[in-house]
């Protein structure tokens, strides 16, 4: 919960700052843009939570929004698939291959970055080949509820921030209160003794990727809307680390075992109004991934810190 | 053989959170004496063995060397001052060949002049190699890569790179403990052949036959503590037994109260991964506590392992109360009601960084759910209650495991299953460094499970526990069970004939006086 309260409150910090040197963050149109961008970025951030909390990683991301783009865009504009039909097979495509890389990693045993890595390579590669690597849009039409789901407002609120209260909520019981989330823990602290205990390690491990796909399949929809045109080898490039960075900043240790749903979403958060206040404050957009990086560092730093400290001044049982 | 000592530990004590592993050890080794270091698991030799070598710094004592006062801080520093110590690990690189072990870190050098950049001179180091390898009779090129020695020859590298950088004083953990009778044959006699070049050897072993063969002296630990010593014309299998063993801990064992019993488990036919070409069976009944001896590899804990449903098993039949039970993973094994608590509970049988309450829930979790959610009412009762029966001394619930002590986090491990209605409950190593005060609590719970009609199964390296808190007990060696002894043939030496085969026991007894 410490570090929940730490992260929120440098959140804050943030959002005041920036709010007093550009009263432009609190306009309606800022505000607006930035919760669509931490809707998007924070739904496919608790799914590699969800895998970091196993001791794992998806590196896939990324790659997977590219292929799902295109993939949709064509069945939609090409082969005029009805909207449901074809939102529901990308969908059940990612989760599909967040299968597979669970199958690679618990049964045959392989190293999540290698395989996930692997994924990263092969699904940009498939997405350019199956565009002809050429940019595939999704033009002016609406495709029935689709694009006003992907990319509409619910009021004044985006949906992508609409779903992702939805998916947090849902999440949170789920990590935080079932057996499943329990398992999660366990088998991300210790495997082994998660085993002897009788856990299904393999089953846990692996519906975490299906997790984690079938959250970067929604984000991905979102982003593809939001882009309204898919180019395949730039496309939601590098995003995973995003999902990374949002996951450790909000508390998930790479060692596995910790995290939690409140922290995925502040730091989800925090990178987004990082984003925002390079761009409100002047700062060159050049600078953009090395203000992250900085920040990020920072925070991890201190929290270290903060860790040590705390276990120093502990006295031993 | 008189000899003035060069080595002194005097009072070396060495505690670990929880245990206390030396306490008070003193021990002297005399030039060119052969020194052999006896115990059962546990008893600290392998915690002196690390402060000798540098790698453990100990708590209060004096390492007194040639009568100075010295401390060990690194393995460097033990080099420097000529201790050449050979773990039970190997500490090779077998990328390298022979020689480029022996020089690792010391490799003469071309060019030194520049620093890090200098020119290993192989050809000086296959030649100053040499020697090493013939004075320990070592029939191999330097240039051989050590991936293709045996065990045994690799072995002897370490100790030719202990000898190439002048140690005096020469200590193996248990150097033969891999090896073949032919290699073990040769290693001693190559020890012999150092001791009388002047080069004392500390050697730590089970094997009580070779200790027979070429110990000068023997000196058992036991708890951490001196449990005294043999002089060469008293070394005998018999008396190192005694001293290993000494205490008298009846008076904890509870006896059993039941006499009517019914089996509850069969195994038949059972085949582990370890030991495919042995086939096991035995009967376990409620009411019993039927132990598990043999020496430490014999197969006990991968027979457990498979019963349990971690480790595969290739062949074998499980029944349970008359029905055969199918067991494929440990749920299949709790489902049924038959446990395990495994040999290392700080790795397999707790996650030590989750709380007290998360640990004794974690089996029987979705009994405390419903609709698949966590019930915190239903599961923090469940841990109160659990902490109450087993009188856990713990802050509270949400205290993390690890800090807890050892005692108290094996009752966290026992507390898992209790709570679960356990028809077979196999403990491994239960009280494997312990105190004395816990052990007494975990000997009395597993007979209060006994008198409840559970098959309990002790598997315990310690030979006077496993003797006191069974009513059976089951003899291991190399993969099978060579024997069950009945209460009324209970003796340490029967459990040790049948543990060591009695052709090594009577070859242990060398020293004579075997009646």
């Amino acid at each position: 919960m410490k570090k929940e309260l730490g992260i929120g409150i440098l959140l804050l910090v943030l959002c005041v700052a920036v709010a007093i040197l550009n009263p432009q963050f609190l306009s309606t149109a800022n505000l607006q843009n930035t919760s669509r961008l931490v809707g998007m970025f924070g739904i496919f951030s608790i799914g590699m939570g969800l895998v970091i909390i196993t001791g794992g990683i998806d590196l896939s991301v990324g790659s997977v929004f590219a292929l799902q783009g295109i993939v949709l865009a064509i069945l939609l504009t090409r082969a005029h698939w009805p909207w449901p039909a074809a939102t529901a097979a990308v969908v059940v495509g990612v989760v599909l291959l967040g299968v597979g890389h669970g199958f690679l990693i618990t049964v045959v045993r392989l190293q999540p970055f290698i395989v996930t890595l692997c994924g990263l390579l092969f699904y940009r590669g498939l997405a350019r080949f199956i565009s002809n690597d050429e940019t595939r849009g999704f033009g002016t039409s609406s495709f029935g509820l689709l694009r006003p789901l992907a990319a509409g407002k619910l009021g004044p609120v985006p949906m992508p921030f609409v779903v992702l209260l939805v998916v947090a909520a849902v999440m949170a019981v789920v990590l935080h209160r079932s057996v499943y989330g329990r398992y999660l823990y366990a088998v991300g602290r210790n495997e082994e003794a998660a085993r002897f205990s009788g856990i299904n390690t393999r089953l846990v491990i692996g519906s975490a990727y299906a997790v984690s796909m079938l959250l970067a399949a929604i984000s991905g929809i979102q982003l593809a809307f939001y882009t309204n045109s898919v180019s395949p080898s730039g496309h939601g490039l590098s995003y995973e680390l995003y999902g990374i960075a949002a996951a450790v900043l909000g508390g998930c240790s790479l060692r596995g075992g910790e995290g939690s749903i409140l922290g995925i979403l502040l730091g989800s958060a925090l990178l987004q109004v990082l984003q925002n206040l390079v761009n409100l404050l002047g700062i060159p957009s050049s600078l953009n991934l090395a203000v992250m990086g900085a920040v990020i560092l920072a925070g991890i730093c201190v929290d270290q810190l903060l860790a040590s400290r705390a276990k120093r001044t502990r006295k031993p049982a | 053989m008189e000899t003035t000592p060069i080595l002194n530990l005097l009072g070396v004590c060495k505690r670990f959170p929880g245990v206390v592993a030396l306490d008070n050890v003193n021990l002297s080794l005399g030039s060119g004496e052969i020194l052999a270091l006896i115990g059962e698991n546990g008893a600290g030799k392998s915690t002196l063995v690390k402060i000798l070598a540098g790698v453990l710094q100990p708590d209060a004592g004096r390492i007194v060397l040639d009568g100075r006062d010295l401390s060990v801080r690194s393995a460097a520093d033990a080099a420097a001052l000529g201790f050449g110590v050979v773990h039970q690990e190997l500490n090779l690189l077998d990328n390298l060949d022979v020689a480029g072990n022996l020089f690792l870190g010391r490799e003469p050098a071309r060019f030194a002049w520049a620093g890090p950049l200098r020119w290993i001179d192989s050809a000086a180091m296959v030649r100053q190699s040499r020697p090493h390898l013939d004075r320990l009779g070592l029939n191999i090129s330097p240039r051989t890569p050590l991936a293709q020695l045996s065990l045994a020859q690799q072995q002897m590298v370490e100790i030719a790179k202990a000898l190439s950088q002048n140690a005096r004083i020469l200590v193996l953990d248990e150097p033969t403990s891999s090896l073949t009778r032919a290699e073990t044959y040769r290693l001693l006699l190559t020890l012999k052949d150092l001791s009388r070049q002047g080069v004392s050897v500390l050697f730590i072993s089970h094997r009580l036959g070779e200790i027979c063969e070429i110990a000068n002296r023997v000196v058992a630990l036991r708890d951490g503590k001196n449990a005294g010593e043999l002089p060469h014309d008293r070394i005998d299998h018999a008396n190192m037994v005694r001293l290993m063993i000494g205490r008298d801990l009846r008076s904890f064992y509870v006896p059993a109260s039941s006499t009517a019993r019914r089996i509850r488990l069969q195994v038949r036919g059972l085949r582990t991964t370890a030991w495919p070409d042995q086939a096991v069976s035995f009967d376990a009944a409620g009411g019993e506590i039927l132990g598990l001896a043999g020496l430490v590899g014999c197969g006990r804990s991968e027979l457990a392992r498979a019963i349990f449903g971690v480790d595969p098993m290739p062949a074998g039949q499980i029944a349970l109360d008359g029905r055969p039970l199918r067991i494929g993973s440990a749920r299949d094994a709790i489902d049924a009601g038959v446990y395990l608590v495994p040999e290392d509970r700080r790795r397999t049988g707790l996650i030590v960084d989750m709380t007290v309450r998360q640990n004794i829930s974690l089996p029987a979790l979705r009994r405390f759910a419903s609709m698949l959610l966590i019930r915190p009412d239903r599961e923090t009762r469940h841990a109160d209650q659990q902490v109450r029966m087993l009188q856990i001394k713990t802050p509270s619930c949400e205290t993390p495991a690890m800090n807890l002590s050892g005692g108290n986090q094996q009752k966290v491990v026992l507390a898992k299953w209790l709570g679960m209605k356990p028809k077979v409950l196999i403990v491994d190593e239960p009280t494997r460094g312990i105190d004395v005060g816990a052990k007494a609590e975990i000997y009395r719970l597993l007979r209060a499970l006994a008198d409840q009609d559970v098959a309990v199964i002790v598997i315990s390296s310690d030979l006077e526990e496993v003797l006191g808190v069974s009513d059976r007990v089951a003899v291991m060696r190399e993969g099978k069970i060579v024997g069950i002894l009945p209460r009324s043939e209970f003796s340490e030496r029967a459990v040790m004939d049948l543990a060591f085969g009695t052709a090594s026991a009577t070859a242990a007894s060398g020293g004579g006086d075997r009646s």
